[in-house]
């Protein structure tokens, strides 16, 4: 048990340090620090507003934020000093033997994906209505095969080099939807599918660009139990056979505890709460942030607050 | 779970859940309005309706067409002519009563044949089945002509010519307008640059056609980056404003350029295209000389418009490759979303610079045939008007449809120089009816009636550019338009 808490610090794949974004005199994020452990499935919870799409729009280079750094260590071998090194050399990222590491803030979000390789999905669904099932995945697959089609140049002219990687780009796209059972929808348009087979089908198509670190905005909103019990098996999959670690807003409780390796809870863009499912759950900052305390309990649960907020300080993630 | 105070997926309220069941149990069955049953004949009915429809027009034409005034000696004249008057109502009162009676109150729907039909033949490539018939034809078009149509000959073939230029031009702009979802009103600025790349170079450096026309699609394409470049944060109406100024730029820099482009004068002298050296014209070392047959004017008709159809197959032939490649499948994912785009790594930036550039090179090589087919260019012949006909053509024929390109193309500029001949119609408006008066009127007006029938253009289905067991289209209601439509 100990070992497991201990991986989000001991050996993480994404450091968010000092995060702050401001909307004009609005603070959306205040001095968020967290730590995502690699092969981990984290979860960001929150109320309403508490800033958790803004700080996925950070990390994945949608908005810039207005202060902090967001590193991201493609493999385990990645030292501290490299980090910093790289952070004072002004440059976006480094890739070399001993380790890359890619400060997400300075980078575009296309090149986090292409590069970096972080994933996302969205909390309102952007498909690619009018193209099929099958397009969508290999649009996902478009910087693939844009090098093995030579800049267009090669594929105009058919090259085998071409035709090769396209046959790969379309098995590894039917791969992924006979596992979200989805192969026999694959010549459908994306737009006429259900809500939750549009759900898993922005996953994979997540997945479809090889991704070290997938962030899922709400996966499970609007999914019905059992289609919820679906992703959570394929969350697990993906996080045991694919190596992709996951970090994952999300409001249902009912997958949010099961699969989190790692929760972190947000509320008016602080972190009121860092660990374990076990231990968030029985958090009573977490408890009042959801529900509220009685008029006559006030003082008490701030006393206790007070008591806590001292005693997380010192202990930091030993619970 | 069930100690903790989170509100969980379970807990649905059950009350509110039982109450709507049990409001749809008890609407089920009966609709909410039944209409009356009707209590006339159909024939009572429609008469009735015609009738209704008559006495409107009676009303409403009665000071246009009943009375007539005219300037006469000491003030107006009043004049009755109610036969015109007459003659109107019974126009509505019989299209009104055939309307009602075959039409709207029929028990078999009117488009039940057409319905059969479809359903017939959807086991059928349809689309593929005209486009081969189509090409056909277009590869024999000049020997069909010269065998049965040899009077008119040298007019229909000029007239194809012409259609085929602007079926490239719309295959061109199908790229950026209906697969990359940008909407471009300034096309004709590419067009332009083609044209004077191609008649400057012929001119001044004495090129040919052949050499000069790779490097006018090369400078157009070049102008496409140019103005990919300042419209690439733009959405929607900004879009599309700066792209028509942008064309009208380039226009009106040729216009006052005066020293560099000959201005309002345009240039003369572009060159013929020459097959491997042998011109088309009389004596030796023209292509009639070399073959042994005799000089006849239409030969050059006939090479200049295999010409164009080389150059806008070549296009429909890059396109439909290139829709099958990451770059074509890019530029439908932009048009569809363009954020998503972005999240899957891909940069929007390149995606729009290749559509921009590769329908600009496609317009800049149209532009070069159009300069050594007239053999004078001036900026008066690229207007905004250019730009709209060649977007109206690619809108009315389905954005991202090449075959719906074709059949706009012949439609509309086929249907306006048909127009242009329709002297049938003065038998029905009297002697002194001109029809070229009347042609854009009767042609806006079949715009208009084809976008009402067919707002999403004539061939509105997408099909999709990879399969994996079986190829379905895809409904234009499901399609994006993308930005500024």
């Amino acid at each position: 048990m100990l070992k497991q808490n201990r991986n989000w610090t001991d050996n993480p794949i994404l450091s968010v340090e000092h995060l702050t974004m401001r909307f004009g005199g609005l603070v959306a994020i205040d001095d968020l620090s967290f730590d995502v452990g690699r092969g981990d499935i984290t979860a960001l919870i929150g109320p309403n507003g508490a800033g958790k799409t803004t700080v996925f729009n950070c990390v994945t280079g949608f908005y810039k934020p207005t202060e902090g750094r967001i590193a991201l260590r493609r493999d385990q071998h990645a030292t501290d000093e490299a980090l910093h090194e790289l952070t004072r050399s002004g440059r976006q990222y480094s890739e070399t033997d001993k380790g890359s590491i890619f400060l997400l803030e300075r980078m575009t979000d296309f090149r986090i994906t292409e590069v970096a390789g972080v994933a996302r999905t969205f909390q309102n669904i952007r498909l690619f209505g009018g193209m099929t099932v099958l397009e969508n995945l290999l649009v996902a697959q478009h910087n693939k095969l844009m090098r093995a089609s030579g800049l267009t140049i090669g594929g105009l002219l058919g090259l085998p080099g071409y035709r090769r990687a396209a046959d790969a780009a379309k098995d590894t796209a039917i791969e992924w939807l006979r596992r979200v059972d989805l192969l026999d929808r694959a010549d459908d348009p994306a737009a006429d599918l259900p809500y939750g087979a549009q759900r898993r089908l922005e996953i994979v198509r997540a997945l479809c660009t090889d991704p070290v670190l997938l962030c899922l905005d709400e996966p499970a909103a609007g999914l019905n139990p059992r289609e919820s019990t679906e992703l959570n098996t394929l969350l697990k999959y993906i996080r045991d056979e694919h190596g992709v670690s996951v970090l994952l807003i999300e409001h249902d409780m009912g997958v949010v505890m099961e699969i989190s390796d790692h929760i972190i809870v947000l509320d008016y863009g602080k972190k009121i709460s860092d660990g374990t499912a076990a231990a968030v759950r029985s958090d009573p900052k977490v408890i009042a942030a959801y529900l509220g305390v009685d008029d006559e309990e006030v003082d008490d649960v701030e006393r206790d607050l007070n008591v806590k907020t001292g005693h997380d300080a010192t202990a930091g993630g030993s619970l | 779970m069930a100690e903790t105070n989170f509100p969980t997926a379970t807990a649905y309220p059950e009350g509110a859940e039982r109450l709507s069941e049990e409001q749809r149990e008890a609407m089920r069955g009966e609709p909410p309005f039944a209409e009356a049953p009707p209590t006339d004949s159909r024939l009572v009915r429609a008469l009735k309706e015609a009738g209704i429809t008559a006495g409107l027009i009676a009303v409403l034409t009665v000071f246009f067409f009943a009375f007539k005034t005219d300037i006469a000696a000491g003030g107006l004249a009043l004049t009755a002519d109610p036969i015109q008057w007459i003659v109107w109502i019974a126009i509505a009162f019989v299209g009104r009563f055939v309307l009602s009676y075959l039409v709207f109150a029929n028990d078999k729907p009117t488009v039940g044949g057409w319905k059969k039909i479809t359903a017939a033949t959807a086991g059928w490539p349809v689309g593929k089945v005209i486009g081969a018939i189509l090409l056909l034809v277009a590869l024999t078009l000049p020997f069909l002509l010269s065998t049965f149509l040899p009077s008119q000959n040298r007019y229909l073939l000029d007239l194809s010519i012409l259609i085929l230029t602007y079926v490239m031009l719309g295959w061109g702009l199908n790229i950026v307008v209906g697969l990359a979802g940008l909407l471009d009103l300034g096309y004709v600025a590419f067009y332009a640059v083609g044209a004077y790349s191609f008649a400057l170079l012929a001119t001044n450096f004495d090129l040919g056609f052949w050499v000069c026309l790779p490097m006018a699609g090369l400078f157009a394409a070049l102008w496409g980056v140019m103005l990919g470049f300042p419209v690439l944060r733009l959405r929607g109406d900004y879009l599309a404003i700066v792209t028509l100024a942008f064309g009208e730029i380039i226009r009106v820099v040729l216009l006052n350029w005066a020293n560099f482009t000959g201005g309002p004068n345009g240039i003369l002298g572009i060159p013929k295209p020459t097959l491997f050296g042998l011109e088309f014209n009389r004596g030796a070392g023209s292509f009639s000389d070399f073959f042994g047959i005799p000089y006849s004017p239409i030969q050059r008709f006939i090479f200049l418009y295999y010409i164009i159809l080389a150059l806008a197959l070549l296009t429909n032939f890059v396109t439909m490759r290139m829709r099958k490649l990451p770059v074509g499948r890019a530029w439908e994912a932009l048009r569809e979303d363009e954020i998503a785009c972005r999240s899957l790594g891909i940069n929007t930036v390149n995606v729009k610079l290749t559509a921009f550039a590769t329908g600009a090179m496609f317009g800049g090589f149209a532009g070069s045939f159009f300069a050594t087919r007239q053999g004078f260019i001036s900026p008066e012949s690229f207007t905004f008007i250019e730009s709209a006909i060649i977007l109206a053509i690619v809108v009315l024929g389905g954005l991202g449809s090449q075959l719906g390109v074709v059949i706009a193309s012949v439609v509309m500029i086929g249907g306006i120089e048909l127009l242009r001949n329709l002297t049938g119609l003065q038998a029905i408006f009297g002697a002194g009816f001109d029809p070229t008066e009347y042609r854009m009127l009767i042609f806006g007006l079949a715009m208009v009636l084809i976008m009402v029938w067919k707002p999403r253009g004539l061939v509105s289905t997408r099909s999709p550019s990879a399969i994996y067991k079986a190829k379905k289209k895809i409904g234009a209601d499901l399609v994006a338009q993308g930005e500024g439509h």
